[in-house]
């Protein structure tokens, strides 16, 4: 099967899936019946709502090749940084160095995929960024907060723009016999990781009892975990045919994408209540910001990104 | 007009300007929406948040000794936001300053004025001029509708030229009432401290 076949299959199988779900959330919401309302069905109906519009860009992007995939991620970058500096104390001081990380890095950070330039892409922003913007916030003399101020807009930088990046960035990986299909490896990533959060989201709903951090994030719990897990890492598996990979290998790396996938929702919930707000923003309905979806992401991309160079370029 | 288009399309990147409607509608009724100032795209902010239909009639009111000056600047303004220019500093000795926006509401058109009159450092506004007052006497038919902008302040701080993306949103509170025979400066703290309201 050619790459495109394959790209026409995965869409194929998606609309279906999509298909399906909104039926069941119409007979969820008639089962309900007229005139009452249930914020849960509201909610699920508004998510698969979102769903087709996500998959209705996210398949346009990849139709229309790399570099606009590339510009899709890069405003992803820049819409979820926006949300997290949006709930992130800055004061006038900050100002140079967050224009330069919206406006120079973000571009930057995935000029650098697009012109293959791989070893300036890994350390960009860890060694230049990080030492040169907390230059820029000391040189306009506000003392005030100063560590607190620059390890935030850090950690705002790093996940937004340097982990979001390493999803495309699979592109630049370089697998024999392999060739011209790296944005599979992309839709394999994204597909693996959002079908885990829909499907801890599911089972949690229907069996969720145990909960694994009530403080920090109350819809996880170990039934929604474990039920979710599993299943996405055996449709990772069944998805081996469009990777690199063995079944089996495929299914060791959805394992550890579902399992990073967790352990970002996880932490971010940590970061987004610390900053006091339930939800990153409201650009996405029913499934609150940008950095609500693309959580996961944010910690699934940079180590499936370094796996599957390590181990299966030559 | 393509440049309003553009004007509005750069701020929703930008700052998004979400609309809050808290005390009141959307609505055709001629009003007078009154905003704290902290940034240069206040205004757009603000025009770009009401519905388009609205939007067409709705003149924002902007400083000519600011807005007025350098052709791009005038063309902007005037073009692209279809505003009315209002002097400041009293240049022509006779004049009533507030004539432009008095012509404004006679053709029935709805303003959006900074009350303020000047860009603050700091997220609550600072004591207000006495031109609202003035409006809000004449034309009492108009209503007037207080707006809070958010976070405007931290995204164009004054002293900057470059807006940082931040998410905004636009409240609209819900139409200050009038009170008969109530003094200037009776009012002018009761229209500042709606706007107040509207940021809770």
């Amino acid at each position: 099967m050619n790459p495109q076949d394959k790209f026409n299959w995965l869409i194929g199988g998606i609309v279906c899936l999509l298909a399906v779900a909104s039926l069941i959330g119409w007979i969820l919401r008639r089962r309900v019946g007229e005139g009452q309302s249930s914020a849960v069905i509201d909610n699920l109906n508004a998510r698969i709502r979102a769903w087709w519009v996500m998959v209705a860009i996210f398949s346009a992007a990849f139709l229309a090749g790399a570099n606009a995939t590339l510009v899709m991620f890069a405003l992803i970058s820049f819409f979820a940084l926006r949300e997290f500096i949006t709930l992130t104390p800055t004061r006038l001081g900050d100002h140079r160095a967050l224009s330069v990380a919206f406006f120079i890095l973000v571009p930057v950070q995935y000029w650098l995929i697009g012109i293959d330039w791989y070893a300036l892409f890994a350390i960009f922003i860890p060694v230049y960024a990080f030492l040169l913007l907390p230059a820029l916030s000391a040189l306009s003399e506000d003392a005030e907060n100063f560590l607190e101020r620059t390890a935030k807009i850090q950690w705002g930088i790093m996940i937004t723009i340097y982990c979001i990046s390493h999803a495309p960035a699979l592109m630049l990986i370089d697998i024999p016999g392999y060739e011209g299909q790296n944005a599979l490896l992309l839709f394999y990533l994204v597909l693996v990781v959002q079908l885990s959060d829909v499907l801890q989201y599911v089972f949690g709903k229907l069996f969720g009892k145990t909960k694994i951090a009530p403080v920090i994030s109350p819809s996880k719990t170990v039934e929604g975990f474990v039920g979710g897990a599993l299943s996405a890492t055996l449709v990772g598996a069944a998805m081996w045919w469009i990777t690199p990979f063995t079944p089996l290998q495929s299914a060791g790396m959805a394992f550890i994408i579902v399992l990073m996938g967790f352990l970002g929702g996880l932490s971010l919930s940590a970061v987004k209540r610390s900053l006091g707000a339930k939800d990153w923003g409201s650009m996405i309905e029913g499934h609150g910001g940008m950095m609500d979806r693309m959580d996961s992401i944010s910690f699934a991309a940079p180590i499936f990104f370094h796996l599957t160079r390590y181990f299966f370029e030559p | 007009m393509w440049l309003s288009n553009l004007l509005i399309a750069t701020v929703r990147l930008l700052v998004g300007a979400t609309p809050r409607w808290i005390g009141c509608e959307p609505a055709d009724t001629q009003r007078i929406y009154f905003a704290n100032h902290s940034s240069h795209i206040d205004t757009i902010a603000l025009w770009s948040a009401l519905p388009p239909e609205l939007r067409s009639h709705t003149r924002p009111v902007a400083a000519a000794d600011y807005w007025g000056t350098g052709k791009l600047k005038r063309y902007v303004v005037l073009q692209g936001l279809n505003a009315v220019l209002i002097d400041r500093n009293r240049a022509a000795p006779g004049a009533n300053p507030l004539d432009p926006l008095f012509e404004a509401l006679e053709r029935g058109d709805s303003l959006i004025i900074f009350p303020e009159g000047t860009r603050q450092c700091q997220p609550l506004p600072g004591p207000f001029k006495a031109g609202l007052f003035h409006l809000a006497e004449r034309y009492p038919a108009v209503e007037l509708i207080p707006v809070y902008l958010e976070n405007l302040h931290r995204s164009m701080p004054k002293g900057t030229a470059l807006p940082v993306p931040i998410l905004c949103s636009v409240r609209f509170g819900a139409p200050l009432p009038r009170i008969a025979g109530e003094d200037k400066q009776t009012f002018l703290n009761r229209a500042r401290d709606a706007v107040i309201g509207a940021a809770q």
